[in-house]
């Protein structure tokens, strides 16, 4: 086994992780779109290196041409709440050019009237902006299912926060210089190993774990 | 741009004996406070209210003409500046947090300072700087329906919701209905504010159970949005701006009372205190 097969082996767990993950996030806009007889459902994700938030799942109408689309972290609505930490509800919406879903409208041939915008919060972090578009238009939006969508962000941003640690634990093991990487490299080695070999492999953990006792 | 803050008598640190009539109140409080007492025939003319948000569109047939319009800009290395504003509203929340305002309190002057477009990464820094810039300006209102998270900023945040409480400034703050922390609609200083669902703009409810002081009508609100055009909204960032127009109203007959003054009138006026019939 060369060291690419061995890292794609250490590296494929932490993917399996994000795959997961991904689709946790799927499930969350699926349900919200579910829950409120939505339209459509997304989330934005903050990406911190670019200052931009980008599509990461989307759920409903012109939903598969917006993943990975990326829109500035401060303009919109999707901005505005990811940078005052509110939610808001707006029906009614005229297509202005400037408002934030003709941009999604131009993508996707489809223009929604009105959106629910909320922020995903964890910790101190905005992580991103979980939207649900278009819910019946006769349906008055009351207080309750403004906290029931709340609740929702929360468990959305608990997700975000696992992925986010996913990929920066994979962007560490893709620097392959690191100590991280070389005992990750280490654990899949050891991992792999059957018989005897595993046998003596682990005597030698058992002996390491001896030396470092205080 | 608007003149300097009026300059503040020097503070009273201790009452020497026989001084208490010099504590004269240019107030006369009635035996009991009533909305009439309050803003009776006000239209808020002469109070200078802020919207601290993300631009505001001059010229809105909800909004009309602003006193000014600034943007809070951040350069890499955080430091801000403060320039006129040419872009207007980046989102349509701070027209409609104008309108609002317009709606209840039609002649007080209306002041668009924009913390949004920066960036998120500078967006804290924005906040913060455009807040100091305001108080300092000397508005009389500040509408705030954001918050950050960030507990670096907490501190810095306090002390200036603290001078703004000194210097004859209301801050009005959106309260968060989220499970995190987040300022500034926590400092006591401030006067926080909730949603309600009734469809009365001027019916407001005093919470005897803080952090949240008062809920305004947040709900199903008819709003200006951009490009001269409505929306319907629903959110405690719009529940602010009513208390923001209320502060403005009892602010235009009462010019001289403190926010602890204001925010004791706000009390005593409540629906919950004197009931709607007033």
């Amino acid at each position: 086994m060369n060291d690419t097969d061995l890292r794609a082996a250490v590296a494929a767990g932490v993917l399996g992780a994000e795959v997961a993950h991904r689709q946790l996030l799927q499930a969350t806009v699926e349900v919200a779109r579910a829950i409120f007889a939505a339209k459509a459902s997304t989330i934005f994700l903050y990406d911190e290196a670019t200052d931009e938030l980008v599509f990461e799942a989307s759920s409903g109408e012109g939903s598969a041409e917006l993943l990975g689309h990326r829109i500035p972290s401060s303009t919109g609505i999707a901005g505005w709440t990811l940078v005052t930490r509110q939610p808001l509800v707006l029906t009614d919406v005229s297509a202005d050019p400037r408002w934030g879903g003709q941009e999604i409208a131009e993508r996707t041939g489809y223009a929604p009237k009105g959106l629910m915008s909320v922020p995903l919060l964890h910790e101190e972090e905005s992580v991103g902006v979980l939207q649900v578009l278009d819910r019946p238009q006769d349906d008055r939006f009351s207080l309750e299912e403004m906290e029931l969508l709340g609740l929702f962000a929360n468990q959305a941003a608990i997700s975000i926060d696992l992925l986010r640690k996913a990929r920066a634990a994979k962007s560490v093991l893709d620097d392959g210089s690191t100590d991280i990487a070389a005992l990750a490299r280490l654990a899949a080695n050891l991992d792999a190993l059957e018989g005897p070999r595993r046998q003596a492999a682990s005597e030698l953990l058992s002996s390491l774990e001896t030396l470092f006792k205080d | 741009m608007s003149d300097p803050a009026p300059e503040r008598p020097l503070p009273a640190w201790s009452l020497p004996a026989g001084r208490a009539e010099n504590l004269e109140l240019p107030t006369e409080w009635p035996g009991r406070v009533t909305r009439e007492w309050a803003w009776g025939g006000s239209t808020g003319k002469g109070v200078r209210v802020c919207i601290l948000d993300s631009g505001v569109e001059t010229g809105h047939p909800l909004v009309g003409e602003l006193e000014g319009a600034v943007a809070v800009e951040v350069a890499p290395e955080k430091q801000i500046s403060v320039v006129e504003d040419v872009e207007g509203d980046l989102c349509g929340h701070g027209t409609a947090c104008a309108g609002i305002v317009r709606s209840i309190a039609p002649d007080a002057t209306i002041f668009s300072v924009r913390v949004l477009g920066a960036g998120f990464t500078g967006s804290g820094t924005a906040l913060l700087g455009g807040l100091r810039w305001a108080v300092e300006e000397g508005f009389d209102v500040i509408n705030m329906s954001l918050s950050t998270t960030k507990s670096q900023f907490a501190g810095m945040l306090h002390e200036v919701a603290d001078r703004a409480y000194f210097r004859r400034t209301v801050l009005v703050a959106s309260a968060h209905n989220m499970p995190v922390e987040s300022y500034p609609w926590r400092f006591s200083s401030v006067i926080s504010v909730g949603s309600h669902e009734e469809a009365d703009p001027l019916t407001y409810f005093y919470n005897p159970n803080p952090p949240v002081e008062f809920f305004a009508r947040g709900v199903d609100v008819e709003v200006a949005w951009l490009g001269g055009t409505r929306a319907r909204s629903t959110g405690n960032s719009f529940a602010t701006p009513h208390m923001s127009g209320v502060c403005a109203l009892i602010l235009g007959k009462h010019p001289e009372l403190t926010p602890f003054q204001l925010k004791s009138t706000l009390y005593l006026t409540a629906s919950n205190v004197v009931g709607d019939d007033e």
